[in-house]
């Protein structure tokens, strides 16, 4: 009889394991996604919403599309796992049993724990990065205060890039010159590698983009229009775009399968749980503190994929385990971009900001439907 | 050896992003006054990064202690 494999998520990791682990185990598994929604949805668009350079209904897919036919799909949200029973309770009332589990639920925004911050704007959700465009769209000039609201968070150049895509949606309007724009760094640089805030700071101030750093955003006072920051400081805005706090998925909390902000313990190499057995993570649902990023998720979904597989065959575990690799754009504005590589071993690089760079992001962005989750690319 | 009772310890030896004062800063955030932190970080940036942030938010550099390849950052939490 196949083992039963249950994936929790239909985000970038869990449907590349699905895919691998349906196409690797060759008979040996029966995998099954439990999505919330049933739509794929690719977040590193959510930037480009925000600025009206790309429409929501570009960004969402249904899983169906993208899964194998061997793969079964439950449009469900997951409510509570049973470690001992090795089943999952959904919110519907059905229960589902596994042999072998992959948490891929991501994380959660959870702007309310920013006292006073109810109605500032966002780009790390697609209402967000929507509500956000409108309220650009009406901007006359003023002030525009970027600023961190919790560690950690999607997409670690996300707050850089967006000046950069801001500026240039400012300059082309023509109302730059009675706007500003001010990125409050949690850092005393621009972006958390020294090598690529280099490269990234003179461009700042070329464009006239204010960098203020060791700005942790605490407190909102939306009357006042003020901005307060963990290290005692108070900046003034007329419109506030905020990196939200986020935290593990309430399945992972209520389950106790997770530390204080719901993030999974797993081990940085293996992915496998550091508690119980038969139970993988991958992508933002982990504790590894390293970037949660889609990025990072692609590159884990191979190795727990495999990881799962040989578990089902009754292999050995693989040789191949997770080495830290990430790899992603950063936009830094018209029309120009670098990349950042690195791993445990190796530390990043960042070349130097070029249009070839920018346009293969926009390749990517396009082709990812194609090639990421059917585990095309390694 | 430290002898401070250490609430929290956070490996961040070979993670270059987010870094290991954005993993500090995230703890401190979640943590209580007076609860206290270890760092391991084998970034060179980290040993002017961590003591800059610690002084600029006023809270606590207990200790600093290098071990081989890595180092060891001991923050309280103070208000």
């Amino acid at each position: 009889m196949a083992a039963e494999v249950l994936i929790l998520g239909g985000g970038v990791g869990g449907t590349i394991v699905a895919n691998l682990v349906a196409k690797k185990s060759s008979g040996w598994a029966h995998v099954t996604v439990v999505d919330a929604t049933g739509i794929h949805v690719y977040q590193p668009g959510f930037l480009y919403v925000a600025v009206g350079k790309e429409q929501p209904s570009a960004l969402q897919r249904p899983e169906t599309s993208l899964l194998r036919d061997d793969v079964s799909l439950v449009v469900d949200r997951a409510a509570r796992v049973d470690t001992v029973a090795r089943t999952v309770q959904l919110e519907s009332g059905r229960t589902l049993p596994y042999d072998q589990l992959l948490l891929a639920t991501g994380s959660r925004t959870v702007m309310d724990e920013v006292p006073g911050a109810k109605d500032a704007h966002d780009f790390y959700t697609m209402d967000g990065a929507v509500r956000l465009f409108e309220a650009l769209k009406g901007f006359q000039g003023g002030t525009i205060v970027i600023g961190v609201a919790g560690i950690p968070y999607k997409c670690p150049p996300a707050p850089v890039e967006f000046v950069f895509l801001l500026d240039d949606y400012l300059r082309a309007r023509g109302i730059r010159e009675k706007s500003q724009i001010k990125l409050l760094s949690p850092l005393n640089r621009a972006f958390t590698i020294e090598a690529t805030s280099k490269l990234v700071q003179p461009i700042l101030a070329e464009r006239g983009i204010e960098l203020t750093g060791f700005f942790n955003v605490e407190t909102v006072d939306s009357v006042a229009k003020t901005v307060s920051s963990l290290e005692g400081e108070t900046m003034d805005y007329d419109l506030l775009v905020l990196v939200p706090p986020h935290r593990g998925q309430k399945v992972i909390e209520d389950s106790g399968l997770g530390d204080e902000r719901g993030w999974v313990p797993v081990d940085k190499n293996t992915l496998k749980h550091t508690k119980f057995e038969h139970i993988w993570a991958v992508g933002d649902t982990t504790n590894i503190p390293i970037s949660k990023s889609g990025s990072v998720a692609h590159y884990e979904a191979s190795v727990a994929a495999d990881a799962i597989t040989a578990e089902v065959k009754g292999e050995a575990p693989p040789k191949h385990t997770y080495d830290g690799k990430v790899m992603c754009f950063l936009e830094t504005g018209q029309g120009q971009a670098t990349t950042i590589q690195f791993d445990y071993d190796h530390p990043p690089v960042s070349p130097t900001p070029a249009r070839r760079w920018h346009w293969a992001k926009a390749l990517f962005n396009k082709t990812y439907w194609h090639t990421v989750p059917q585990g095309r690319l390694p | 050896m430290s002898t401070v009772q250490i609430d929290k310890t956070i490996d961040v030896r070979g993670m270059a992003c987010p870094g290991p004062l954005m993993n500090l800063i995230g703890a401190i955030r979640q943590g209580q006054v007076g609860q206290v932190f270890e760092v391991l970080s084998s970034d060179e940036g980290s040993k002017t990064d961590i003591p800059a942030w610690v002084a600029k938010a006023k809270h606590e550099l207990v200790e600093v202690n290098q071990d081989s390849g890595y180092a060891h950052f001991i923050v309280r939490k103070a208000r």
